[in-house]
């Protein structure tokens, strides 16, 4: 019990390593009951090395982990009665039917046969999948396996659920129905563990958030924590010609109030405590024959903390996981 | 009940996503055919080696059609990351485990009865001691069944698996006493007979079908039972060590 909150999962400085990687360093939270919690982190953060602890797949090195209370080290196959848990790829059996497998998965919950083959057909129409109830796993696409995925992860009814990155690789029509489902998930109070690397997705579905980075846990907070510090930050992204290192000294001097950022050549970063007149900025540029192209303001936003708290260049995460996203 | 029931539809997935699949069956079915044909022949017609033969067939039959099951429930299932899904339900290792082996151990059983049906249009099988022949059959099944099982949980790769299981096998063909008797081998490699599980199951098969056992029905069912539970828990652990991570 925290703030007259229960708790429901209680991790305590876990630490795993494989071979010479330290996967977790000595990681700490608390997810409360009917919470929904981000872990947010670039690929090998540790986000699936964590679940898999948290799920009985994995042992710890060290540190403690509970759920509901239930020491989920020694007793994990109690714990598992309780938890729902959806894997980064979808591990169903391609030989068996959308429908054959949901009811397979509640049998291993030991769900009598009517029970399960009525709750199958309830989540494959919750999950738009009627149509394909009858095909095999196999064929699906990538979203409907997802979809199945999710489903299978869900059909005992679990009061916690874990989600690894559960939209990633598919279409953002997709994307959205699933987030629609989680957040109703959320809403009917299954406390949800989720992990990504979108940092809007996070943004926009989770009550709190951590941020994680090789194997550390970052920062952990609600989101309109996190973005209260840059609230009142303004930011101007200008893109120009190549040609404005050498000027940041110049600019700086003329600019007094404002931090000059260069983040690579031809792509400059404006922050300030005041709204920024973006005329001074431009004239100043051309004057010295920097062609400027656009000039934008930026939001304050969930991805600009993350930016600010990891150090960790946006762009670059969201390649790597386009890619990989892609493969799995 | 929650756990039988489990144990129950991960059997019945097996069956139908595995074992009554064509290639299986006709594995299942062909080889011992094929076995028992081959040595048939090879005897000649001399009616009398047929029941000679038997034994050492029956155990063929089943050590085949088990091995090679388990590096497709086990080992497939766990590359391509199905089995993850059993290590997370609620369901205790050990009956995890005999859920999948079961299916194999059945099979393995059946397969036992194709050389069986075979040799009855040939010979006369009313002498056959069942009593002896049916715990035999039944101890064989599951004592090679849990040597796939170990083979399966201690490689990464279905191919590994059935290379290792091969390093096995057919050295059990000559080392176990099929066909001719571990007396006959060279003194240096009895001692390894005598490690090998289906030395005693072929014993025990011997002395049911020919009334020619080295080793006393008993002594033969206590170390097959030592050497399933040795084996089980050896691949249990293993499980844990290296699946849970
Ligand atoms: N079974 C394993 N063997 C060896 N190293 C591993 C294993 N599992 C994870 N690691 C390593 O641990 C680190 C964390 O991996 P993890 O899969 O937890 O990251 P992640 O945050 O889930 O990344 P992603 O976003 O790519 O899914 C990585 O450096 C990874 O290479
Ligand atoms: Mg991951």
């Amino acid at each position: 019990m925290k703030n007259g909150k229960h708790t429901a999962i209680k991790v305590r400085k876990i630490t795993k390593s494989f071979d010479q990687v330290k996967a977790v360093n000595g990681i700490d939270f608390d997810v409360y009951t009917g919470e929904l919690f981000g872990f947010l982190g670039p690929n090998g953060a540790g986000k699936t090395t964590t679940i898999n602890m948290l799920t009985g797949l994995a042992r710890p090195d060290s540190g403690n982990i509970y759920v509901n209370d239930i020491d989920c080290i020694r007793n994990p196959k109690t714990v598992q009665h309780l938890i729902g848990i959806v894997p980064d790829d979808s591990n169903l059996y391609p030989e068996l039917s959308g429908f054959q497998n949901l009811c397979f998965c509640a049998s291993l919950y030991g769900i009598k046969k009517i029970e399960r083959e009525v709750r199958a057909r309830e989540l494959l129409e919750i999950f738009d999948l009627v149509k394909a109830a009858d095909r095999k796993f196999g064929g699906y696409s990538k979203g409907m396996k997802r979809k199945l995925t999710i489903a299978a992860g869900i059909i005992h009814h679990p009061s916690i659920l874990f989600l690894d990155e559960p939209t990633t690789g598919i279409d953002v029509m997709s994307a959205r129905q699933l987030r629609l489902i989680i957040s109703e998930l959320h809403k009917k109070g299954t406390t949800i563990f989720l992990t990504t690397h979108y940092i809007e997705e996070a943004e926009r579905l989770c009550d709190r958030i951590a941020f994680i980075v090789s194997g550390k846990i970052i920062r952990i907070d609600s989101v309109p924590n996190l973005i209260q510090p840059i609230k009142s930050r303004h930011t101007l992204k200008i893109i120009c010609a190549p040609g404005i290192t050498k000027l940041k000294k110049a600019m700086e001097d003329n600019f007094p109030s404002m931090k000059i950022i260069i983040q690579e050549e031809g792509v400059l970063r404006i922050e300030a405590s005041k709204p920024i007149p973006v005329g001074p900025l431009i004239r100043f540029l051309e004057d010295r024959h920097i062609d400027v192209f656009e000039a934008l303001r930026i939001k304050p936003s969930l991805e600009e903390v993350f930016v600010d708290i990891t150090g960790i260049k946006i762009d670059s995460m969201k390649n790597e996981k386009e890619k990989s996203g892609g493969t799995s | 009940m929650k756990t039988f029931t489990a144990f129950w539809n991960i059997l019945k997935k097996d069956f139908k996503t595995y074992y009554l699949k064509p290639p299986n069956i006709s594995w299942g079915i062909i080889f011992p055919l094929a076995w028992t044909g081959m040595f048939f022949i090879k005897s000649g017609n001399n009616i009398e080696s047929v029941q000679s033969i038997l034994p050492g067939v029956v155990a063929l039959s089943i050590l085949f059609g088990t091995t090679s099951l388990l590096s497709v429930t086990v080992t497939f299932e766990k590359k391509n990351r199905s089995f993850d899904r059993l290590l997370l339900a609620p369901i205790p290792l050990e009956v995890l485990m005999l859920a999948k082996t079961s299916g194999a151990i059945i099979f393995g059983i059946i397969n036992s009865f194709v050389p069986i049906i075979m040799a009855a249009f040939f010979i006369d099988m009313s002498h056959v001691a069942w009593f002896v022949f049916i715990p035999a059959v039944i101890l064989i099944a599951v004592v090679s069944t849990f040597l796939g099982l170990f083979i399966a949980v201690a490689v990464n790769e279905v191919f590994e698996a059935q290379t290792f299981s091969n390093f096995f096998r057919f050295p059990m063909i000559f080392l176990c006493g099929l066909f001719f008797p571990i007396s006959s081998l060279p003194f240096f490699l009895k001692p390894i007979s005598y490690l090998l599980p289906l030395t005693y199951g072929a014993d025990m098969l011997h002395g049911a079908i020919l009334g020619k056992n080295s080793i006393s029905v008993g002594i033969n069912i206590i170390v097959l039972l030592f050497f399933c539970t040795l084996l089980f828990f050896l691949s249990l652990r293993n499980v844990r060590k290296k699946w849970i991570l």
